[in-house]
């Protein structure tokens, strides 16, 4: 992380500080055929060096394309994977210091849930392990209260999962995620398996809860309509890296990295505005073998040779965070000038 | 009150399932399970309902040897199916018999199915080197016929005990035997289902809330790995009372005072060319006939369970 955003940041509760995330995985044939193909290993770069910081009690969304490394920064944070290098630095929860409670949402809810159990074993199953309710029978009323919240009914807690919907069983999931009292939510996609009309029932029902409890969210997703529902804090990611972060509406109003102003260029505009829709352009290199210097200059149109040589740094332009050359030089155009030039180059 | 409904609850449940009615629907399969069940309660309750004890040496009469079945001129009501060479009835050797070959067969099975299945989540979900040792094992074992795997279990059993002390234990050494040579088979399965289930999203949940690797894989992958073991554990049944048949043939099983069917088989072989027919026939079609209804009911079973078939 720069020094510019850590002054501005610092001296706000932080429940998450990030700083230089990288998470390698190793993708090798085995060893046999690496020695008789005379290949060396092969490593994906899925998430490599991403700093943010997220403060209490808002929603930092992180977007991008299939593949640019979102859910294993969700991964991350969540404990599923170890990082390969960088720190997560969480904080403490009231005056206990005790380390921040993270649960977690997933996408599938038709896989979330454990087939055999019953719902109200699932939901209790967080109370358990961290010994939130002294005996069995405030445990079941603990249950009861959680699906009511949740906006089922306590005795859905004698149902196996298969006998709800999609979106009940992800309203199920989240249960099981407070039920644990947590502080910071890691939401991996939670409602790209669901209808459109009970997309927004999950995502109002997450900031009912979010406003309630003082929840911290970590979004994850690819639909930029969700996020800009949901959002105080958006993040853009680009092949493993942040390319660029701000608040939602700086970054929605006014986005400054060319690979941003490319994914919002794309969101489909329902008042036919008549604003000429721009199609992203190209396809996402491999994370096996990123492109040199900044990831994205195969597809910028503003690529000049320090882009093709030089990693661009995280810096804080305008109340915003944008790793980019361009920004940094001031050569990218405002935004209106971008659209008939990216236009053009198809 | 609450345990009672849920009793009743998923008994109405089974009884409206497709698994019911495909069972139902199959004349095979009822006729196969009605064999099996009649069997398996004519075994358990034999002491009972046998009418002589062919183990009890006192109860014997050797006069009354080699009487043919009770449709010959020679037969007597007393013996049904005739007797062998030592006075022994052949309906009470078949039923005393056929206990012995079940139980050695269904606690065989369980042995497999025990190490299988734990050997089986263990590679599947630790991974990495434990997987690789223990699949490799398995894959050694696989090259061996399961029988001979099983004659080297009892080998070395009897190489290691005092006679005395094998003789007392020769149906633990069976069962050890047989079902040390079945367990690569479930562990292959289980670890396949155990891949496909640990990075599902509900273990990843478990994990999150910090259960320990133990407890995730007793509590929430084996529960749901277990479909495809009681199809494997069914056919491998009608495996193992056949491999009990055939060490007792080779004279390796139970011994001849307490024979099972395979035993039978062997001792009735001797007089198969001298017109005592019965002693061997029996037995064997008993044998045939317990072994083909366990072995369509798993095929059924195998079906029914299978969601592309449906």
């Amino acid at each position: 992380m720069s020094e510019d955003l850590n002054r501005e940041r610092d001296g706000e509760a932080f429940v998450l500080r990030v700083e230089g995330l990288t998470r390698y995985f190793d993708v090798s044939p085995p060893w046999l055929n690496r020695v008789i193909e005379r290949t060396g290993k092969r490593i994906v770069r899925a998430v490599d060096g991403v700093d943010f910081a997220i403060r209490k009690g808002e929603t930092f969304s992180l977007v991008g394309e299939s593949g640019c490394g979102k859910s294993t920064v969700a991964r991350l944070i969540s404990g599923l994977y170890e990082p390969s290098a960088g720190a997560m630095h969480f904080g403490r929860r009231g005056d206990s210091g005790e380390k921040l409670r993270v649960q977690m949402i997933f996408q599938d809810p038709y896989a979330s849930l454990n087939p055999r159990w019953r719902v109200a074993d699932i939901v209790a199953e967080p109370i358990r392990v961290y010994n939130l309710c002294p005996d069995a029978a405030s445990r079941r009323r603990r249950v009861g209260e959680l699906l009511e919240q949740v906006g089922l009914s306590a005795s859905d807690g004698e149902k196996f999962p298969h006998e709800f919907s999609g979106g009940q069983r992800q309203r199920i999931s989240i249960a099981r995620a407070l039920a644990g009292e947590p502080d910071f939510l890691v939401c991996d996609e939670p409602t790209s398996a669901l209808d459109v009309s009970v997309q927004a029932q999950i995502l109002n029902l997450m900031k009912d809860l979010q406003r309630e409890y003082g929840l911290t969210y970590l979004f994850i997703s690819h639909d930029l309509a969700v996020v800009y529902h949901i959002s105080t804090t958006v993040g853009v990611m680009y092949l493993g890296r942040l390319v660029e972060w701000a608040e939602k509406k700086t970054l929605f109003s006014d986005p400054r990295h060319p690979y941003t102003r490319m994914l919002l260029a794309a969101i489909p505009d329902l008042g036919m505005s008549g604003k000429p829709r721009t199609p992203v352009a190209g396809e996402v290199p491999s994370p096996i073998n990123p492109p040199p210097g900044c990831a994205f200059h195969p597809r910028c149109p503003f690529a000049e040779e320090r882009c093709r040589r030089e990693v661009p740094q995280m810096r804080s332009v305008g109340g915003r965070y944008v790793s980019c050359h361009g920004v940094e030089e001031g050569r990218i155009p405002d935004e209106d000038a971008l659209v008939p030039m990216n236009g053009e180059r198809q | 009150m609450l345990s009672q409904s849920r009793f009743a609850d998923s008994l109405r449940r089974f009884f409206d399932s497709d698994i019911w009615y495909s069972f139902k629907s199959s004349r095979v399969t009822v006729a196969a399970a009605i064999v099996t069940a009649v069997m398996i309660l004519t075994a358990i309750f034999s002491p009972w309902i046998a009418p002589q004890n062919p183990f009890d040496p006192a109860s014997l009469d050797l006069m009354d040897a080699f009487t043919p079945p009770v449709w010959y001129e020679d037969g007597v009501p007393k013996y049904l199916l005739g007797t062998d060479d030592q006075g022994r009835d052949m309906l009470s050797a078949l039923m005393y018999g056929a206990r012995i070959s079940i139980f050695v067969g269904f606690v065989a099975v369980l042995v497999s199915m025990l190490i299988g299945v734990t050997l089986g989540v263990i590679a599947g979900y630790v991974g990495g080197a434990v997987d690789a040792l223990i699949m490799r094992i398995a894959d050694i074992q696989f090259t061996f016929p399961a029988i001979l795997v099983a004659l080297l279990v009892d080998g070395i059993m009897r190489g290691i005990l005092p006679k005395e002390v094998h003789d007392d234990l020769v149906l633990v050494v069976i069962i050890l035997a047989l079902g040390v040579s079945g367990w690569p088979q479930f562990a292959r399965t289980v670890r396949g289902s155990t891949l496909v289930e640990k990075n599902k999203e509900y273990v990843l949940a478990a994990r999150v809330i910090g259960l320990k690797r133990s407890t995730i894989m007793l509590s929430h992958v084996l529960p749901n790995v277990l479909g495809p073991v009681l199809v494997i554990g069914t056919i491998n049944l009608a495996i193992a009372i056949l491999g009990e048949a055939t060490l007792s043939f080779l004279g390796v099983g139970v011994p001849p005072t307490e024979p099972s069917l395979g035993t039978l088989i062997r001792i009735g072989n001797d007089f198969l060319f001298s017109g005592e027919w019965w002693i061997v026939i029996f037995p064997g079609l008993t044998l045939a006939l317990l072994v083909l209804s366990v072995n369509l009911l798993g095929d059924w079973l195998r079906d029914a369970l299978n969601p592309k078939l449906r």
